[in-house]
């Protein structure tokens, strides 16, 4: 349920910052105007996609997988928590490497950017910690 | 059973969550490129404007003249140069309606406005302030990204700039001074975001339309007309 409602707020940011990105939403606000700096610089795009829009499938991807998690039939099954293990893994070494690129190439912040990272660092702990408590009780 | 009602508590809370998120994104997109500009007056006095003039395109017979005043690094101006202006350009700068003047507006957040103003600044010295200002904005994504100096530079090779000229201008910081006591004349102003547009004693910000500066610029020039 952690996960969920975290993927569902990860899912927010990236919509909010994909729309901006298509034009759909006029003004970022960011408060100190790196989130344009970010958003515009040539790393906001990874293999041709915007990645705010890979946050978008990626988050929605961890929203449903977490969502089947807990229903009744699957609740008991380890996949689903080792499923969100792994994508939210892959999902926090990106979230690194954007921030870093953040701090030491585009030399600007994206407080957009940054929650995003740390919600996709803190669903990747809380499946970890759900892993390691399945096996203790298995 | 208190299981099924915990989750169906949590799918309501999951719910409120998506709505509050989805309305806020919703509401944001209002402010969309001031769409329809609303003029406010300018504050304060152009005091100092005189230091930093600007650079002009159109007519001196022109019988209006609209300040742009803009920042390299913006993104709602980028999109205003490459959408809107060739149109403005076209339809009211050639034929004489009215003369365009820009003026830098550096943001303080924007770490690579200052360089890139200046290169601006240093092209212009050989008359190709205009190729320079269309590749900053062409290639804004690029430079802002890093090795921006570099990457400028080869910009203003592209705008057809000398380059030994260019390289002492940029050595030199010539136009610093003149670049922040511009940007000082414009927050004076009250103009503290980009791009903003002034028309006479009134101004508007955000990326204007084009009808929308049409009409702003026709019933200017009516009122002008009527007097």
């Amino acid at each position: 349920m952690v996960i969920a409602t975290l993927a569902l707020i990860g899912l927010l940011i990236a919509t909010y910052l994909w729309l901006w990105k298509i034009g759909v939403v006029g003004h970022i606000i960011c408060g100190s105007g790196g989130c344009e700096v970010v958003q515009t610089s040539t790393y906001a795009t990874f293999l041709g996609l915007p990645v705010a829009l890979i946050g978008v499938v990626g988050y929605l991807t961890l929203l449903i997988v977490s969502l089947v998690g807990i229903q009744p039939r699957w609740i008991d099954h380890p996949g689903p928590t080792r499923l969100m293990a792994v994508l939210s893994g892959l999902g926090a070494a990106f979230a690194i490497y954007l921030t870093y690129l953040e701090y030491a190439v585009i030399e600007a912040w994206c407080r957009w950017c940054v929650g995003s990272a740390v919600i996709i660092c803190a669903i990747f702990l809380t499946a970890i910690l759900g892993m390691r408590g399945a096996k203790r009780t298995g | 059973m208190a299981k099924s009602v915990k989750t169906n508590r949590f799918y309501v809370v999951l719910g409120v969550i998506a709505l509050a998120g989805g309305a806020a994104i919703f509401w944001s997109r209002g402010d969309r490129g001031a769409q329809s500009g609303t003029l406010k007056p300018l504050e304060g006095s152009s005091a100092g404007a005189e230091a930093m003039p600007g650079y002009v395109v159109g007519s001196d017979s022109a019988k209006l003249e609209v300040l742009e005043y803009a920042d390299f690094q913006c993104p709602a101006c980028r999109m205003f140069t490459i959408i809107t202006k060739p149109d403005v350009d076209e339809r009211l700068v050639k034929p004489g309606l009215i003369r365009w003047r820009f003026r830098d507006r550096p943001l303080d957040g924007h770490a690579k406005s200052p360089v890139a103003h200046h290169a601006a600044a240093c092209a212009g010295e050989q008359g190709k302030f205009w190729s320079m200002h269309d590749q900053l904005y062409l290639n804004q994504s690029d430079w802002v990204g890093g090795g921006t100096e570099k990457k400028i530079r080869s910009y203003a090779e592209k705008a057809g700039v000398d380059l030994a000229k260019y390289d002492e201008c940029m050595k030199s910081q010539r136009y610093r001074a003149r670049l922040a006591a511009s940007a000082e004349q414009a927050t004076a102003q009250g103009i503290t975001s980009t791009p903003t547009f002034v028309f006479g004693p009134r101004m508007v910000s955000g990326a204007l339309a084009y009808d929308a500066l049409k009409a702003i610029v026709d019933s200017i020039l009516g009122q002008k007309k009527a007097a």
